[in-house]
């Protein structure tokens, strides 16, 4: 069905708040950071979660996603791109390192040390 | 009387189609991203006996570019709601403090930039700094193409003032430099706070 | 005279020198490019040809311009072809044929590559261009200005490929250039920048359409045509064009990695620095795999289109192919390392992928069946287009379940590169996507040109590729098993192999002539197409509402939207016998005008990137700034259409009916 047209408008709370909001997310995880107080797995899962609280913060409150009336096309196509960059990122990671898989350590030793003749 | 109704509701919808045509073009900008990201996260171990993250990125540096945007991407959303309101003194100061952010924070990375290629940790340096430098790069490509656009549409204002032409490429324009924002919180996060850990 | 002047970069006239092969080539190209100045002369058609085609923004013109463009190509791959078989049918043994090492590597570099490139996605969004707006019953599509630049750059990056012949050389590093071969190190001429500046400006201009088109399709139908409404060849178009947009990033981003690593001196992709090539092969097939299901969809749903009209009935499960369009799709993306099994992944990482390989089968098989269903018990016509579609259901259901069989790693590790794979994709392409592309033509030149294609010579051409495929490829299966590997040159005579390349060769000549019959029919049916006229613009009693205009179309298609209340929205109008309004409440329309625009990008890309492969760095500089200047101009400008008032419409209307 084709869309009927709309206007929306926005507050400037919105903004406020999910500026706020993103200076908290990111304050938090460079002070984590820099003070090191965490072990390095538990910091590394907290960095990530911060990252992403703030990026769906930015997504709803400076470019309001969710907040178009249906049918809601934009949020599908987000979504079929988050899945593929899942796929994409995490995929090549996967098989990247699982490329390894039948090198022996002394192989792998030998590979990084003798990067030296490289063109 | 219903051809007037036509044009105008056929103006609307045209205007929501460029929307979300902008829309899905910036998902694409996404998946581009994240071939980067992910070709960053596979090479980030391979320094060839040169400098890693941690020893080449200053923290206080990179939060410092990271406030500068996410201060710039706050002022271009009430540039926006100002153009909607029609106020266009407001919509010219906004938007110029939005450029003078963003002119800053691409002044910083530039600085970044300089600094290592005469320290000779240039791209040229190893797998890991082409990944770096391209990654980075490549934002900060899409910063100065959004600092270009910003010019043209303030010469734009102040020619045709804020007509619905103007107020429709201006959204455009910052749920561009929105976008852009996103992206840094990943640049940020994976490059320079993950890099720290490593 | 040209050497003795600095203008930087690396181009000499030794660019221009080559051997007889090459020169036989580019003397062709020049011929044909002359000829094509002089008729346009001597008919004095250089404004016609600027204000019809050249600064068109219809999309019913672009698309005719992207299947010619893709036709021509279709003729250069085509010879790449027969000269592959010639040379490995004869050079066994004591003979090494008649093209070097490095000239067979050029040849099955460009065959592949534009193929792919200008040929099959030329046909694709030639059709998808024609056919899409008509069928949803929509004016234009979304963004016509990108539409024409996407068209242009597609010529571009066609322009920059067909130059190498002549300055220079071509790429020597295969269809998708892996390093450390396509690295400076071992391919330091210009022939991989060719590649990548050709592929990368038409990969722009290819994301830029996905973009358009998933916009058209999802916003632009006629009210009263629902999703679950859509003629199905639209439903395929939406899937491709989706995948588009996601896959073309990739490719994006990895040539301008590869070209870094060529240009700066990154390490992305080298031997050595840090570099890793096998993140060069994972990215490009994570782009590649879906790339064939781009091209793929599309030919699914010309099939569906031609089989259901055909057959004089509604296509059969029509949700069941909706939703194995978007099993397709969400699959293509979970499956591209099957690719490169032997490229050291362990077991669980091969079997995954193996298994999903295996899995996107079936969906396909589903389409298969709901077709054959759609023929059971219908009135079948075996029209040009149905033929098309048998030759296609028997070819390309061999060349699944050979794929089927690739998909398991342990046999893939014995036929990874030999001609079993070769032939495998061969079949899937050409009895896939270019039957259904050319039955795609046969079934819209009509509704195009206001004519039939003569339907003799079309059904001699059918057989000629059907028999001709299956002699040049079904040797190359054999040949596979034998140990056949790919990118042969020569080989001992020991093998035992050259009198299956003979049969091989006889194949390709076979396909040869038809398209030989091909160009026939064309020029026969332009001959007699008074004759042929399409007076009622349903010249095949179809279903959909393309066929409820006249042949050709208006520019504007519709001068009054059409009333869709179920599928098959013209044949439900055809069987209520609906009474044709005789006055109209006609309104004003709003086109777009013609701009010169698009030309103009395409061509400083152009320029740029031959800036760029030359290392004439300025020419590249100035070409950019140029590029840009002209998108800033059109952003800046106002006034982009034109209307036709009420009057107008109703004056093109009645002077079109006759009344």
């Amino acid at each position: 069905m084709n869309d009927k047209p709309r206007t929306q408008r926005f507050s400037v709370e919105s903004y406020v708040v999910g500026f706020i909001l993103s200076l908290a997310f990111t304050l938090t995880a460079y002070v984590l950071v820099v003070q090191r107080t965490l072990s390095r797995r538990i910091l590394i899962i907290a960095v990530t979660i911060l990252a992403l609280a703030q990026f769906f913060t930015q997504l709803l409150f400076f470019l309001h996603l969710g907040r178009e009336t249906k049918p809601r096309w934009k949020l599908l196509v987000f979504l079929f791109m988050t899945m593929i960059v899942a796929i994409l990122v995490f995929g090549s990671l996967w098989i990247m390192y699982n490329l390894n898989y039948h090198m022996t350590l002394q192989q792998m030793y030998q590979y990084l040390n003798n990067q030296g003749d490289g063109l | 009387m219903s051809e007037v109704i036509t044009v105008a509701s056929e103006t609307t919808q045209r205007n929501d189609r460029t929307v979300f045509g902008f829309w899905v073009y910036l998902m694409t900008d996404c998946v581009l991203f994240a071939s980067l990201f992910a070709t960053f996260a596979v090479l980030r171990g391979n320094t060839f006996g040169g400098p890693s993250g941690a020893q080449l990125f200053s923290m206080p540096y990179a939060l410092t570019e990271t406030l500068l945007l996410l201060a710039s991407s706050f002022t271009c959303g009430l540039a926006v709601l100002a153009a909607q309101r029609r106020r266009k003194d407001w919509v010219l100061i906004l938007f110029g403090l939005t450029f003078l952010l963003g002119l800053s924070f691409l002044a910083m990375e530039l600085t970044e930039f300089t600094h290592l290629v005469h320290e000779g940790d240039s791209w040229r340096r190893s797998g890991f700094l082409s990944a770096f430098f391209t990654l980075v790069g490549t934002h900060g490509l899409h910063i100065t193409i959004g600092l270009l656009w910003m010019v043209v549409m303030m010469a734009l204002v102040l020619r045709r003032g804020l007509n619905s032409d103007n107020v429709r490429k201006l959204a455009l324009l910052s749920i561009f430099w929105h976008f852009l924002d996103l992206i840094w919180i990943f640049i940020f996060t994976v490059v320079y706070l993950l890099g720290a850990i490593q | 005279m040209i050497a003795s002047i600095d203008i930087g970069g690396r181009l000499s006239m030794q660019a221009l020198q080559h051997n007889w092969v090459t020169n036989l080539g580019i003397l062709s190209m020049v011929a044909g490019g002359i000829t094509l100045l002089l008729v346009l002369t001597y008919f004095k058609r250089w404004k016609w040809l600027w204000r019809e085609w050249l600064t068109s923004t219809d999309p019913k013109r672009i698309g005719v311009m992207y299947i010619t463009v893709a036709l021509v190509m279709l003729l250069r791959g085509g010879i790449d072809a027969v000269m592959m078989r010639a040379q490995q049918a004869t050079s066994v043994g004591a003979h090494h044929g008649f093209l070097s090492s490095d000239q067979f590597q050029q040849v099955f570099s460009a065959h592949g590559t534009i193929m792919i490139f200008f040929v099959a996605m030329g046909l694709m969004f030639g059709l998808i261009n024609l056919v899409v707006p008509l069928q949803i019953g929509a004016r234009d599509v979304a963004f016509p200005f990108l539409n024409a630049t996407s068209f242009w750059l597609y010529f571009a990056g066609g322009m920059l490929v067909n130059l190498s012949l002549a300055v220079g050389d071509f790429s020597a590093a295969g269809w998708l250039a892996y390093p450390p071969l396509s690295e400076l190190a071992y391919s330091p001429g210009v022939g991989v920048d060719y590649w990548i500046w050709g592929l990368q400006i038409a990969g722009v201009g290819s994301l830029l359409s996905g973009i358009n088109f998933v916009v058209t399709i999802l916003r632009m139908r006629v009210k009263g045509m629902d999703l679950m409404k859509m003629p199905m060849f639209c439903w395929s178009v939406l899937g491709s064009m989706s995948l588009v947009i996601f896959a073309f990033p990739i490719l994006t981003a990895t040539l301008t990695m590869l070209a870094l690593d060529r240009t700066l001196g990154m390490h992305f992709f080298t031997a050595g620095g840090g570099g890793n090539m096998m993140m060069y092969v994972n990215l490009i097939w994570a782009w590649g795999h879906p790339e064939v299901y781009i091209l793929i969809l599309p030919a699914f749903g010309v099939f569906s289109e031609v089989v259901a009209t055909f057959s004089g009935k509604p296509l059969f499960g029509y949700k069941s192919m909706v939703w194995a369009i978007w099993a397709i799709v969400l699959l293509s993306f979970s499956v591209w390392l099957h690719h490169f099994f032997t490229m050291g992944a362990g077991a669980d990482v091969n079997a995954f992928f193996g298994i999903m390989t295996m899995i996107i089968a079936i969906p396909t098989g589903v389409k298969i069946f709901n077709w054959l269903f759609t023929m059971y018990r219908g009135r079948i016509r075996f029209a040009t287009p149905m033929l098309w579609f048998l030759g296609f259901v028997f070819l390309f259901t061999v060349g699944g379940v050979a794929g089927v069989l690739l998909a398991v790693p342990p046999a893939d590790f014995q036929l990874h590169n030999s001609l079993f794979l070769v032939a495998h994709f061969h079949t899937m392409i050409v009895s896939g996507v270019l039957f259904g592309y050319l039955a795609g033509l046969t079934y819209w030149f009509p509704k195009i040109f206001g004519f039939k294609l003569n339907e003799r010579l079309g059904k001699y051409a059918f057989w000629c590729w059907a028999v001709g495929f299956s002699l040049a490829f079904i040797p190359l299966y054999i040949l596979g098993l034998m140990g056949a590997t790919r990118r042969l040159d020569h080989y001992d005579a020991s093998m035992g192999w050259q009198q299956l390349f003979i049969v091989a060769g006889i194949g390709v000549a076979i396909i040869a002539l038809g398209v030989c019959f091909m160009i026939l029919q064309l020029i026969v049916s332009i001959k007699q197409r008074a004759a042929n006229i399409d007076k009622t613009g349903d010249p095949w009693n179809g279903r959909t509402l393309e066929w409820s205009t006249s042949s050709p179309p208006p520019h504007y298609n519709f001068a009054i939207a059409p009333e869709v209340a179920s599928r098959d929205a013209f044949w439900a109008t055809k069987q209520t016998g609906a009474a044709v309004n005789k006055h109209p409440a006609y309104e004003s329309i709003r086109l777009p005008k013609n701009t010169p625009l698009p030309l103009a990008i395409a061509g400083f890309s152009f320029i740029c990137g031959f800036g760029l492969i030359w290392h004439m760095y300025w020419l590249a500089v100035l070409a950019l700034l140029a590029t840009i200047t002209c998108v800033i101009v059109r952003a800046s400008a106002q006034d982009n259409d034109y209307r036709l008032s009420a009057k107008q419409v109703e004056k093109l209307e009645t002077a079109e009916r006759g009344l």
